[in-house]
C-alpha cells in the first residue's frame, strides 16, 4: 500500500497539472469569496482557472462576468460574489496603483528633501515614515499583514490583535527607540524630527487599523453569519432576542424550502419494471390480447393532511409562532393544513394565516386568543364540538402545548377518541424532558394517547420533528 | 479542443463576436449573456439558465440554434418524465412483430438441425438482433449526442422534473455519453451546447449546478429593454417604444404577484403597433393593461396609479 503522503503528492500532481499557472491572484480571491460566504468547491475552482484561461485577466467587466458564471450559483450568491469581487479588486486597485503611480520617480527627490540629519540609528520603517513613501509603506504593510496571517481574522475582537502583530511586523519598535534616542540627544533639528516622526506614525497607525476592518470584511463575514446561523438553530426559542427575529424568519424559510424540495415529490410514481397485467390486457383487447402497448403499475404517494393545534398561551407563544411559520412556509409538500389556536378556549385560524402573510397574522391571532392562562380541557371540547368529524384516518395531528392546564380538567377522553379516529397524534412540548409531568403538567397524562411525543425548543428541534412527519407519509 | 469542432468554431472567436451573431439572429444579449455562450463552448460546459418567466430563457437556446445553424433539440421536463421519454426506449411494437414474422420462418433459420445444441447454435450465430440499433428509439437526449456536426439541446424547464431524473441527466452533462446497458456507451461526436433553464419552482441539486455554468437573467434595465423591442418589432416609432419601456420599468416597481416581463412587453409594443398609437394615454393603457398583467388584483393595484405612470413615461419620452 502506498503511504499517504505519497498518495497525497500523487493526487495534488494529477490536479496540479491541468491547471493553469498563473493561478495566484484567483487563489486568494476564492479565499475572498468563501470568506464572503460563497460555497465554492475544487471543481468550481478548478473551472474557474480553466475559464481565466479562455478568458484572461485583460478586461475587467468580462472578468467579472465570467468568475460570475462560474462560482455563484444562486441569486443570492451572486449578489455576495458580486459584492465580494467589486470589494477584492477596489483592494488590489488601490495597491496595484500606489505601488505603480508613486513609484520612484517621485520618492528619489522627497528622499533628498527630507533627508534625516541623524541616520546613523534609522530602522528601515523610519526611512519610510520620514520619506513619506506611502507605496512603500502599502508595500511592507502588505507584506507584514501576510507575515501575520490577516487571512485568518474572524471576529472583530481580533482586530487590536493584529493592528499590532502588523505594526511590530513592520519594525515599529525600531522606531519607536529611534524617536526616544532622538528625543535623548537633545538637538532642535533631531526634536522636531522625532515630532514628524511621531505624528506620521499615528497616521500609519490609522492606516493599519484600515487596513485590517477592511480585510475583515472580505474574510470573515460570511463566518460570520454562519455563525450566528449556527447559534440561533440551537438556541431556545423561548430565548430568541427581538433584533434576531427577521433573520430565524430567514432560517425557517430556508429549512421548510429545503424540507418541502425534498418531500414535495410526485404523487404518483411508477413502479419500474412492474407490469399491471390487468390494465395492461385491457389496453389491448383491441389487438386481440396481444400486448403492444405495456401499463405498469403505478404508486400512489399521499401528502399528509394535517391539523396543527398551537398553544398561544404565554408560555409556548414563541414556540407557536416559528410552527406556524414553517408549516405554511411548507404548504407544497403538505396537501392540507388547518390550523387552531388555543389558549382558555380554541378558535381555527386557517383562513387569517391564508390570507394574510404570516408575521401579521401571527399578530392578530395573538390578539384574539393569545397570552391567556392555558385551559386544555376546555380547548379540547371545543375541537370536539366544532371539528372532530373533519379527522378521518389520514390526518396527522400535530399538538404544541407545555400540558400546563392549570389544574384544569385535562378531559383524556377526549383525547382517546381522538387518538382513534386520527392517523397520528404528534405533541410537541417546548419544555425540557425533566419538567414534564412536574407541577400542573397533564403531559404524563396525555402520553399514552400520543404516537410522537418529543422535546422541541429549537429550530433545530422543529426541523427533525417536521422532516419525520413527512418521511412517514411517503 | 476547437479543432473537433470546425463549424461553430469560427463564429465563436470572442464575446464580441457572440454577440453579434445573436443580435443578427434577433437576439439582443447582454454582456453576461454572451460570456456564457462563449464559455460554454470553448469549455464545454452546459449553461443552466434561471430567472423569471418571459425574460428569454428558451428564446436563448432558439437563437443560439439560428445563429450556428445547428439542429435544436428541445426536451420539455415535466413531473414523472424518465428516461424511457427522454433518452431511448426500445420499439416494442416492432420487437413483437418481428417474433410473429421469426415464429414463421424460424424452421428455414434452424434449417436442419437434429438436436438442441445445433440448433442454439444457430441461432447464436443469428446475433441479439432485438436489442440493437434497428429496434432503438432515439429519444431527446440520444438524438442530440448522435447529431454529426453538433446540436443545440435545450432541456426545457429542469425544475419541473423530478430529483432522481436530475441525477440521470449528470452522466450527460458533465461527460456528453450516456450508456445504455444492452448497447453500451454511446459518445457524442460532437458535443452540443447544452442549456437547461428553470424558474426556480425548487432549488436544483449541488451536483447539478457544479456541473453548469450558471447564467441569472433578470429584468433588462430600459436601454436593452429598448434595443429589444426595437429588434422584435420593426418598424415601431422611436418615441412610443420610449414611452412604452419606461411605463413598463415603472410597472416593474410596483407590488405585484406577477411583473410583465419582456416578453409581455413585446406583445404590448406589437398591440400598439397594430393601434397605430403614436402616444399613451391612460385610456389607451387601460384597455390594453391586460397584455401585461396577468392577474386580476396586478390590473386593479395599478389601475389606480395608470395617470401618474403614463404622465412619467410621456415625460421621459420628451412629450410634454
Amino acid at each position: 500500500m502506498p503511504s499517504v503522503s505519497s498518495l497525497r503528492s500523487l493526487l495534488t500532481e494529477s490536479l496540479e497539472t491541468p491547471l493553469p499557472a498563473a493561478s495566484e491572484p484567483l487563489r486568494r480571491f476564492l479565499q475572498v469569496a468563501r470568506g464572503a460566504g460563497l460555497r465554492v468547491s475544487a471543481a468550481e475552482g478548478i473551472d474557474a482557472a480553466r475559464a481565466l484561461d479562455v478568458i484572461g485577466y485583460g478586461n475587467r467587466a468580462a472578468l467579472r462576468d465570467t468568475l460570475g458564471l462560474v462560482l455563484a450559483k444562486t441569486p443570492d450568491e451572486k449578489k455576495l460574489y458580486h459584492e465580494a469581487f467589486d470589494l477584492y479588486f477596489r483592494h488590489e486597485a488601490l495597491t496595484a496603483t500606489d505601488e505603480a503611480g508613486d513609484g520612484e520617480g517621485d520618492n528619489d527627490g522627497d528622499r533628498e528633501s527630507a533627508q534625516s540629519p541623524q541616520t546613523e540609528n534609522a530602522s528601515a520603517l523610519g526611512e519610510l515614515l520620514s520619506t513619506g513613501d506611502q507605496a512603500g509603506l502599502a508595500t511592507a504593510m502588505e507584506a507584514a499583514g501576510r507575515e501575520a496571517g490577516i487571512q485568518n481574522i474572524r471576529f472583530f475582537t481580533q482586530k487590536n490583535l493584529y493592528v499590532r502583530r502588523i505594526l511590530v511586523g513592520m519594525g515599529l519598535r525600531g522606531v519607536e527607540n529611534e524617536i526616544e534616542s532622538l528625543r535623548a540627544s537633545g538637538t532642535p533639528a533631531d526634536g522636531d524630527h522625532a515630532t514628524l516622526l511621531e505624528t506620521r506614525v499615528k497616521r500609519l497607525r490609522e492606516s493599519v487599523r484600515d487596513f485590517v476592518e477592511r480585510n475583515m470584511l472580505l474574510h470573515a463575514r460570511g463566518d460570520n453569519e454562519q455563525f450566528r446561523e449556527e447559534l440561533l438553530l440551537s438556541a431556545r426559542l423561548s430565548n430568541i432576542d427581538r433584533r434576531d427575529l427577521d433573520r430565524m424568519r430567514v432560517l425557517v424559510r430556508q429549512m421548510a424550502k429545503k424540507l418541502a424540495a425534498r418531500y414535495a415529490k410526485t404523487r404518483r410514481r411508477r413502479l419500474r419494471g412492474q407490469l399491471d397485467v390487468r390494465r395492461t390486457l385491457r389496453k389491448n383487447m383491441g389487438w386481440d390480447g396481444i400486448p403492444f402497448v405495456t401499463v405498469w403499475k403505478q404508486k400512489r404517494i399521499e401528502k399528509p393532511r394535517v391539523m396543527v393545534l398551537c398553544d398561544v398561551s404565554g408560555s409556548v407563544a414563541a414556540m407557536a409562532q416559528f410552527l406556524l411559520m414553517f408549516l405554511y412556509a411548507l404548504n407544497e409538500a403538505l396537501s392540507d393544513i388547518r390550523s387552531f389556536a388555543y389558549s382558555g378556549s380554541l378558535i381555527e385560524v386557517s383562513e387569517t394565516l391564508e390570507k394574510e402573510p404570516v408575521e401579521q397574522a401571527i399578530v392578530k391571532i395573538m390578539e384574539a386568543v393569545g397570552w391567556g392562562s392555558s385551559n386544555y380541557g376546555n380547548s379540547f371540547a371545543d375541537f370536539e364540538d366544532g371539528w372532530m368529524d373533519f379527522v378521518t384516518n389520514k390526518t396527522t395531528i400535530i399538538i404544541l402545548g407545555d400540558a400546563r392546564g392549570n389544574h384544569n380538567d385535562p378531559r383524556t377522553d377526549i383525547m382517546a377518541r381522538l387518538s382513534q379516529r386520527a392517523k397520528r397524534i404528534i405533541w410537541l412540548n417546548p419544555e425540557y424532558h425533566s419538567m414534564w409531568g412536574t407541577g400542573d403538567s397533564d403531559m404524563a397524562r396525555y402520553a399514552p394517547f400520543c404516537n410522537l411525543l418529543t422535546e422541541c425548543s429549537t429550530l433545530r428541534h422543529l426541523e427533525r420533528a417536521i422532516s419525520g412527519i413527512l418521511e412517514d407519509a411517503c | 479542443m476547437s479543432a473537433e469542432n470546425h463549424s461553430p468554431a469560427a463564429p465563436l472567436q470572442s464575446i464580441e463576436a457572440v454577440d453579434t451573431g445573436l443580435s443578427n439572429a434577433g437576439y439582443i444579449a447582454s454582456r453576461p449573456i454572451s460570456t456564457a455562450i462563449y464559455l460554454a463552448h470553448h469549455l464545454q460546459k452546459p449553461i443552466l439558465v434561471e430567472g423569471p418567466a418571459g425574460v428569454g430563457k428558451t428564446e436563448l437556446a432558439k437563437s443560439v440554434a439560428a445563429w450556428l445553424k445547428l439542429p435544436l433539440i428541445r426536451m420539455q421536463c415535466y413531473e414523472g418524465l424518465d428516461e424511457s421519454k427522454s433518452l431511448y426506449e426500445w420499439k416494442y411494437g416492432k420487437q413483437l412483430l418481428y417474433t410473429q414474422i421469426l415464429k414463421e420462418k424460424i424452421g428455414s433459420v434452424i434449417g436442419d438441425a437434429d438436436n438442441l445444441a445445433t440448433a442454439l447454435d444457430k441461432l447464436h450465430a443469428f446475433g441479439d438482433i432485438f436489442f440493437s440499433r434497428n429496434f432503438l428509439e432515439p429519444r431527446p437526449l440520444l438524438r442530440a449526442l448522435e447529431q454529426p456536426g453538433g446540436s443545440v439541446l435545450l432541456i426545457d424547464e429542469i425544475d419541473k422534473s423530478d430529483q432522481e431524473f436530475e441525477a440521470f441527466l449528470l452522466e450527460i452533462l458533465s461527460d456528453y455519453q450516456v450508456t445504455v446497458p444492452e448497447i453500451g456507451t454511446v459518445a457524442a461526436h460532437t458535443p452540443p451546447i447544452v442549456l437547461l433553464t428553470s424558474n426556480s419552482t425548487r432549488d436544483l441539486g449541488d451536483a447539478l449546478k457544479r456541473r453548469c455554468l450558471h447564467l441569472h437573467i433578470g429584468f433588462p434595465d430600459e436601454k436593452l429593454e429598448a434595443r429589444i423591442i426595437a429588434s422584435r418589432v420593426p418598424g415601431i416609432d422611436e418615441r412610443l417604444l420610449k414611452q412604452l419601456v419606461s411605463f413598463v420599468q415603472q410597472l416593474r416597481a410596483l407590488d405585484l404577484k406577477k411583473l410583465p416581463s419582456v416578453s409581455e412587453t413585446i406583445d404590448w409594443a406589437k398591440v400598439m403597433v397594430l393601434l397605430h398609437t403614436a402616444v399613451l394615454d391612460v385610456a389607451i393603457v387601460r384597455d390594453t393593461l391586460n397584455v401585461l398583467l396577468k392577474f386580476e388584483a396586478d390590473i386593479e393595484a395599478a389601475g389606480k396609479q395608470l395617470a401618474g405612470l403614463t404622465q412619467k413615461a410621456q415625460h421621459e419620452a420628451g412629450i410634454a
